[in-house]
């Protein structure tokens, strides 16, 4: 793969480290983490708990501070990327807020970011028919399943169209068959959207069913261990999860798994 | 079939109506009754020496039975028979232009705007000083220890001191007592406060910070609503202990007027039906406003999707 001029990076980390001062001492959560993103990628991070791919996730996000390493969002510092407003966050939980309406939920941050009345409802309509939503516009967030929530939450980020979106499990806490759906709608999402993603999961078949390309994480420290190439054509099915080439990356990602996994807990 | 339903229809409601009814009235009915019976056997009690030693002082023959009906009506009882309170009561409620001085309406009316400017001022206060806190961790530190020392002082002692302080500085009548009530009614407001505006999920906090949003947005758009429910809770709380706060403010200063006057003078002049008369005004005061913030609380939570 070609790999673009740095100054058109989505992402562009290099070694980044963060160690956390605990009561039991230095926790290293990410160390010598180097990683570049190119706009439109599908990158997955994957390994087991931490191994430092959410906290990779929120350094990304300006939500915590690197205690060394250079990384620039959309061409500038995490911190002006997050003011500019670069990135949508997808957290595991919807966090919608009780008491708004999906409609005022879906809103908020265009409230936030000063978008004209007109161009509230315009967005809101339309990303709210992106995800299947058409029609729950009036019902609080308490009346939808855990599905559907999640799916306002994505609509939510999408809503201010940032290039980024970043998305921690956001599916981690949904049955199998919910999360196969959303999978098939996050696909079409991406694939019509042209955004960059970055995602965090602990599912292999979900990592390599969605990714471009799946980075394989491993703690103490947090670090990366493998980065696979998986560029299965973008009008994929979940069938293809039977096909021998999914399968092969599949394994190649549980190698790496195995690899880094220290199995003293 | 379509002659027989609307029939149908028409007579089962009422009968899961009573049921209802009656699954939520009988047991308040019961607590009543059984209230009401105690009150007669203790009235009869407490009475009973009163009665018999006014008959013995006037040396007239008295039955059993003169003394029995003696208890039921004294005029000056120990405790007055739940009848005798009712008529007293619905006489100087009824009896009376709402305006006179011997109307029971008229004093609930003068303790009433005292409450509410109290409530009024110490809720807006007792906002303000949540905000402060939750907002700054030096005040929070440096108010929160004054705050909670200004609680452990009996109003009851303080309250002569503010009016007479008040008093020189020319502030007389309705404002010294609405301070004494607001002076009671805002820590409840505080501490309610400062756990309603810190409730957010933490990842509200951080949604709102990955749409760099301002601390003033985080604020309306995120911690008052947020608070709410938590408001209307100490809002309630509040509103009680201002009407106590009235009260008790109406007592030093002379008391012309107002529940806590009437208290005053029915206990100065012995008065036992004056004094119950005016207990009962203040219970149907506090039960009405804490139904009216209920009220208030249940509609605004229908239109934040509460269900």
């Amino acid at each position: 793969m070609a790999k673009p001029a740095p100054e058109r990076l989505v992402v562009d980390a290099q070694n980044i480290s963060l160690t956390f001062e605990t009561a039991d001492g230095k926790v290293e959560a990410l160390s010598n983490v180097s990683l570049q993103v190119a706009p439109g990628e599908f990158v997955s991070f994957i390994g087991p708990s931490g191994c430092g791919k959410t906290t990779m996730l929120r350094v990304i996000a300006d939500l915590q501070q690197p205690t060394s390493g250079a990384l620039s969002v959309n061409g500038m510092s995490a911190e002006n990327a997050r003011l500019a407003r670069s990135y949508g966050y997808v957290f595991q939980a919807p966090a919608l807020f009780p008491w708004r309406t999906i409609e005022k939920n879906l809103k908020l941050p265009l409230e936030i970011m000063g978008y004209s009345e007109a161009e509230q409802r315009q967005r809101s309509e339309h990303y709210l028919s992106l995800v299947n939503l058409k029609g729950f516009e009036r019902k609080f967030p308490w009346q939808l399943s855990g599905g559907m929530q999640q799916r306002v939450s994505i609509a939510r980020a999408l809503s201010f169209d940032p290039a980024l979106l970043l998305m921690d499990e956001p599916f981690g806490a949904l049955d199998e068959i919910v999360r196969d759906h959303l999978n098939e709608q996050l696909l079409q999402l991406w694939k019509s959207t042209g955004k960059t993603v970055l995602f965090v999961t602990h599912s292999i078949p979900e990592a390599v069913f969605l990714s471009t390309r799946i980075v394989v994480m491993s703690p103490r420290p947090g670090r990366i261990i493998d980065v696979i190439d998986c560029g299965f054509p973008t009008d994929r099915s979940l069938e293809i999860r039977e096909t021998p080439e999914f399968l092969k990356v599949a394994q190649r990602v549980r190698i790496g798994l195995r690899a880094g996994h220290s199995y003293d807990e | 079939m379509t002659s027989s339903s609307p029939a149908l229809s028409l007579r089962a409601p009422p009968v899961r109506a009573r049921g209802v009814l009656v699954e939520r009235y009988a047991p308040l009915a019961t607590m009543v009754i059984a209230i009401v019976a105690i009150w007669y056997v203790a009235a009869i009690a407490m009475n009973w020496a009163l009665v018999r030693d006014a008959f013995e002082r006037e040396e007239t023959p008295y039955t059993i039975s003169d003394v029995l009906a003696g208890t039921m009506d004294a005029e000056r009882p120990l405790l007055p028979a739940p009848h005798q309170l009712a008529a007293a009561v619905y006489d100087s409620v009824f009896g009376y232009p709402p305006l006179a001085p011997r109307s029971l309406v008229y004093h609930a009316l003068v303790t009433l705007s005292a409450t509410l400017l109290g409530f009024l001022i110490g809720s807006l206060f007792g906002i303000a000083l949540a905000l402060m806190i939750v907002h700054s961790r030096v005040l929070e530190r440096s108010l929160l220890p004054w705050i909670i020392c200004s609680q452990m002082v009996p109003v009851l002692a303080l309250a002569p001191i503010f009016i007479v302080m008040l008093g020189a500085l020319g502030l007389h009548g309705l404002l010294p007592k609405s301070i004494i009530s607001a002076y009671l009614c805002f820590f409840p407001v505080t501490i309610g406060m400062v756990k309603g505006f810190t409730s957010p999920d933490p990842l509200q906090i951080e949604l709102m910070r990955t749409w760099s949003a301002t601390p003033r947005q985080v604020l309306w758009k995120l911690r008052w609503p947020a608070a709410v429910p938590y408001l209307f809770t100490s809002l309630k709380v509040a509103i009680s202990i201002s009407l106590v706060g009235a009260i008790v403010a109406e007592l030093p200063t002379g008391a012309e007027a107002g529940i806590g006057a009437r208290l005053l003078a029915g206990s100065y002049y012995g008065q036992t039906v004056q004094l119950w008369s005016a207990l009962v005004a203040a219970a149907i005061l506090a039960s009405g406003l804490i139904a009216v913030t209920a009220l208030v609380e249940h509609g605004v939570a229908r239109r934040m999707g509460a269900h």
